[in-house]
C-alpha cells in the first residue's frame, strides 16, 4: 500500500482522519504505527493526536491480525444465553486468552457487543460469517475441523 | 426523470410481482436472516428453480420482525403472497416443488398470507400471535419491499411525503411534527418538532442534520433492521429534517458492526443521486441536499450527541458540556439537529397521514408507536412495533407468547446499559417514557430482553456495569473512576463476601448526578433499579451466600 496515494484521496481536513485510518486498516488489517508521522503531516495534526484517536475506538487495531479471527457476541441477550460459556470454550481449545493470537497467527478470540441479531442468541463471528445458536461443542468442532486445533502456544 | 414517470415505473414493478402469470420468490435478507443461513437457502432455490425449469424472480427483503422463524421464504403465486418459516436447505427442494409444481401449499409451513384475506384455509400474517397487537408505522416496509429498490418504495407512496413538505413553508412542516406530539426514540424522548423549530430559528449560515445510527445498546436492533430493511424511508425523514430547519447537508452516522447497513444505506444514497432525489434542485424546487455516510469506528459513548460530533469531526468520541446545545452550536459550529434512526424513520407517515393521526396512537405524553427488539427467554424473539402505553404484559405473553420451556417470568430488562430492570409487579403498568423512568428504567432505545428464573440480578447488574466501565470515555472521573469502584462492589457480592448496600447505593447516585454526559449519568441505572425492585437477592448474595439463580457459583 503506498500511503502517499491513499492520502491523497482525501480532502487535508481533520473529518477525514477516521475514514482515513479506516481504509488503511480496511486494505491491511490493522495500523501500522509507523504511518502515524504520514497521517499526521497530511492533516496537520500532532502524531499524538493520530494516536489518540487511533487507540480510542474498538475498531482499529495496532498489530498485524492473524489469519482467522474468533469473536464471541456478549450483548446483552448473548450473555445471558450462554456467550461467557463459549469464551472459555475457545480459550480453553486455543489456550489463548480474550485479545490474544495464537503463536502460529491462525486465530485471534475477541469480543463484540451485539451484532443484532439477539433472537439467535448466541452467536459467534468466525471471519465474517455470523454463526447462531452456539455451544461449546459445537464450536470447538468447527474450530477442530478447520485444522485450527493444533495451537499450543499464546503470543 | 420525471415524477409521473417514476410513479408508473414504480406502479408497475410493484404490481408485476404480484402478476397472477408470475412467480416471486422473496428471501428475508437482513443480518439476522443471514446469520440463520438464508444465503445457503437462496442457493438452494436457485439451483431448484433451475432444475425444475421455473421462470421465477428471486429478491431479497429485509427482516419482517419474526426472527426466531429464520430463516423465512415468501413466494408470491397466483397474485398472493404467502410467507414460510423455518426454511433450512434441506427443505427447499420440497417447498419448491410442492408450491409451485404441485400446487400444494404446506400449510404446516406457512407463517401467514401477506395481505388482507385469509387464502385456502392459511390465516393473514396480520393475525399471527406475535403481529395482532402490532401497529407498523416505522416498520411499515420492513420485510415487504426490497431494501434498495427505488421503485419498490416509492410504490409504497415513498417521496409523496417529500414532494407535500417541498410545498409548504418551514414553520408548516415544525408544527404537524409537533401536532403529532413525536418524541425522540434514540431514548432520550425529546420533542422532535421543537428540536426542528430551535434549530430552524437559530441564526446560522450553516446547519446540518444528522442521523445517528451508532445503535450501540447491546441487545438493540431496532435501527439496524430499518437501515438494512428500508433505508430510503430513514433517508426521506432526514431529507425532510434538512428541508425544514434550513440544512444544505445531511450525514447518517451507522455503526461499523453493521457492514449490511452501511452498504444498504450508502447503494439507496447513490440511486437517490442517479434519480435526482438528492442534488440540486429537488424535485425542480429550489432545494439542494446532500447525504454522506460515515462509518463508526467502535465506541458505545459515540450514541452521545456531543460524542457523536466529536466523532464525526476525526476526534476522539468524548462528550462535551451542554450548553451549548448542538441545535445552537453543533458539527462544524454550525446549527445542528441529530434524530435516531427510527425517529426519522416515521416522518414521512406523519406528514402524509397528519400530526393527529400519529397522536391517536399511544397515550398523551407517549404518543404513537415504538419498536422493540424483544429477545431473551422468550418464545417468540424479534422486532416488534407496538403502540406507546402498552403493558409489558401484553409485550411478553401475547406479542411474545411467554417464557421459554414454560419457566417464570423474573424480570425485562429495559433500555439496555442505561436501563434497569423491571419484576412482576411491573407487568400491568403502561410503557411510555415517563413510567419507564419512575421504574429507575429508561425508554433506551427499545433493547428488550426478558429473563427468567435461571438469571441471576446481581449478574445481570454486574453484566451492564462491567460494559459501561469499559465503554467510559474516561474524560470526567465520576464515570471513569466510579464505574470502576462500583463494579468492584458488585463483583465482591457475587462473590458472596460482606458488602454495605448502602455504601453501594451512595455511589451510584454520586456517578449519577455527578457525570457529565449520559453515559454516566446513567451507567448506574441497573443498580439502582434491581436494589430497588430486587433487594433481596443482593441481600441473600451477602447474608446466606446464596445465588439462587445458580449463576455466580457461590
Amino acid at each position: 500500500m503506498e500511503v502517499k496515494k491513499l492520502l491523497h484521496k482525501y480532502q487535508k481536513k481533520r473529518e477525514n482522519l477516521i475514514p482515513i485510518l479506516q481504509q488503511i486498516q480496511k486494505e491491511l488489517g490493522y495500523l501500522p504505527q509507523n504511518l502515524f508521522p504520514h497521517i499526521a503531516k497530511y492533516l496537520d495534526l500532532k502524531e499524538i493526536e493520530v494516536f489518540g484517536v487511533a487507540t480510542f475506538y474498538h475498531q482499529f487495531k495496532l498489530t498485524s491480525p492473524a489469519k482467522h479471527s474468533i469473536k464471541i457476541c456478549l450483548g446483552t441477550a448473548c450473555h445471558f444465553q450462554g456467550g461467557e460459556g463459549l469464551m472459555k470454550a475457545v480459550e480453553e481449545e486455543l489456550r489463548i486468552k480474550e485479545g490474544e493470537k495464537t503463536l502460529d497467527g491462525k486465530f485471534n478470540l475477541g469480543r463484540v457487543y451485539c451484532l443484532g441479531c439477539c433472537a439467535l442468541a448466541p452467536v459467534v463471528v468466525i471471519d465474517k460469517k455470523i454463526l447462531p445458536h452456539m455451544t461449546p461443542a459445537k464450536l470447538k468442532k468447527i474450530i477442530k475441523k478447520n485444522g485450527m486445533g493444533k495451537i499450543t502456544k499464546k503470543q | 426523470m420525471e415524477w409521473e414517470k417514476l410513479l408508473k415505473n414504480s406502479k408497475k414493478e410493484w404490481e408485476g410481482l404480484f402478476d397472477k402469470n408470475k412467480i416471486t420468490i422473496m428471501v428475508g435478507s437482513a443480518s439476522c436472516g443471514k446469520a440463520a443461513g438464508i444465503e445457503e437457502v437462496k442457493k438452494e432455490i436457485e439451483k431448484e428453480v433451475k432444475k425444475h425449469k421455473i421462470t421465477a424472480k428471486i429478491i431479497e427483503v429485509g427482516c419482517i420482525g419474526l426472527c426466531y422463524l429464520e430463516p423465512i421464504v415468501d413466494i408470491i403465486k397466483d397474485g398472493i403472497r404467502i410467507s414460510y418459516g423455518n426454511i433450512t436447505p434441506n427443505k427447499v427442494n420440497k417447498l419448491i416443488t410442492e408450491t409451485i409444481l404441485h400446487n400444494n401449499l404446506l400449510k404446516s409451513w406457512t407463517i401467514g398470507v401477506v395481505g388482507k384475506k385469509p387464502y385456502r384455509g392459511i390465516p393473514t400474517l396480520d393475525s399471527h400471535p406475535m403481529m395482532r397487537k402490532q401497529i407498523r408505522i416505522a416498520l411499515k416496509n420492513c420485510g415487504y419491499i426490497e431494501p434498495t429498490n427505488l421503485y419498490h418504495y416509492i410504490a409504497r407512496d415513498g417521496f409523496k411525503a417529500l414532494r407535500r413538505v417541498l410545498k409548504m413553508s418551514n414553520q408548516q412542516v415544525i408544527n404537524i411534527i409537533k401536532s403529532s406530539k413525536l418524541r425522540g426514540r434514540g431514548g432520550a424522548g425529546f420533542p422532535t418538532g421543537k428540536k426542528w423549530e430551535l434549530c430552524y430559528k437559530v441564526k446560522k449560515k450553516e446547519k446540518y442534520v444528522i442521523c445517528n445510527g451508532d445503535e450501540g445498546d447491546p441487545g438493540a436492533f431496532m435501527d439496524r433492521s430499518l437501515l438494512e430493511g428500508d433505508p430510503y424511508s430513514v433517508l426521506e425523514g432526514l431529507i425532510i429534517a434538512g428541508y425544514t430547519i434550513g440544512a444544505k447537508e445531511g450525514y447518517v452516522y451507522v455503526r461499523e458492526e453493521y457492514p449490511l447497513a452501511i452498504q444498504r444505506v450508502t447503494k439507496a444514497i447513490e440511486t437517490l443521486k442517479t434519480y435526482n432525489l438528492l442534488g440540486k434542485n429537488i424535485f425542480n424546487s429550489n432545494f439542494t441536499f446532500t447525504i454522506h455516510l460515515k462509518q463508526g469506528a467502535g465506541a458505545f459513548v459515540c450514541g452521545e450527541e456531543t460524542a457523536l460530533l466529536s466523532s464525526l469531526e476525526g476526534r476522539r468520541g468524548e462528550p462535551k458540556p451542554r450548553p451549548p446545545y448542538p441545535v445552537d452550536k453543533g458539527f462544524r459550529g454550525g446549527g445542528t439537529v441529530i434524530n435516531n434512526v427510527e425517529t426519522l424513520s416515521v416522518i414521512p407517515s406523519i406528514i402524509l397521514k397528519g400530526g393527529k393521526w400519529f397522536s391517536s396512537y399511544g397515550i398523551t405524553t407517549s404518543t404513537g408507536t415504538k419498536t422493540f427488539a424483544l429477545a431473551g427467554k422468550v418464545k417468540r424473539r424479534g422486532l416488534i412495533e407496538v403502540p406507546m402505553g402498552i403493558t409489558l404484559r401484553e409485550i411478553i405473553y401475547e406479542v411474545g407468547g411467554g417464557i421459554l420451556e414454560g419457566k417464570k417470568f423474573k424480570a425485562v430488562q429495559t433500555g439496555g446499559p442505561s436501563g434497569g430492570c423491571l419484576g412482576e409487579e411491573m407487568l400491568d403498568k403502561s410503557i411510555d417514557y415517563e413510567s419507564l423512568q419512575r421504574a429507575g428504567s429508561i425508554m433506551g432505545s427499545g433493547g428488550m430482553i426478558v429473563m427468567d428464573e435461571t438469571s441471576c440480578i446481581v449478574d445481570v447488574a454486574h453484566y451492564f456495569l462491567s460494559f459501561t466501565q469499559k465503554e467510559s470515555c474516561g474524560k470526567c472521573s465520576p464515570c471513569r473512576i466510579g464505574t470502576r469502584r462500583l463494579k468492584e462492589m458488585l463483583e465482591e457480592i457475587k462473590k458472596g463476601k460482606k458488602v454495605d448496600l448502602n455504601k453501594v447505593e451512595e455511589l451510584a447516585n454520586t456517578i449519577k448526578l455527578g457525570s457529565l454526559c449520559g453515559l454516566g449519568r446513567t451507567a448506574p441505572n441497573p443498580v439502582i433499579s434491581t436494589l430497588k425492585n430486587f433487594r433481596k437477592e443482593y441481600v441473600e448474595h451477602i447474608e446466606e451466600k446464596k445465588c439462587k439463580a445458580g449463576v455466580c457459583g457461590i
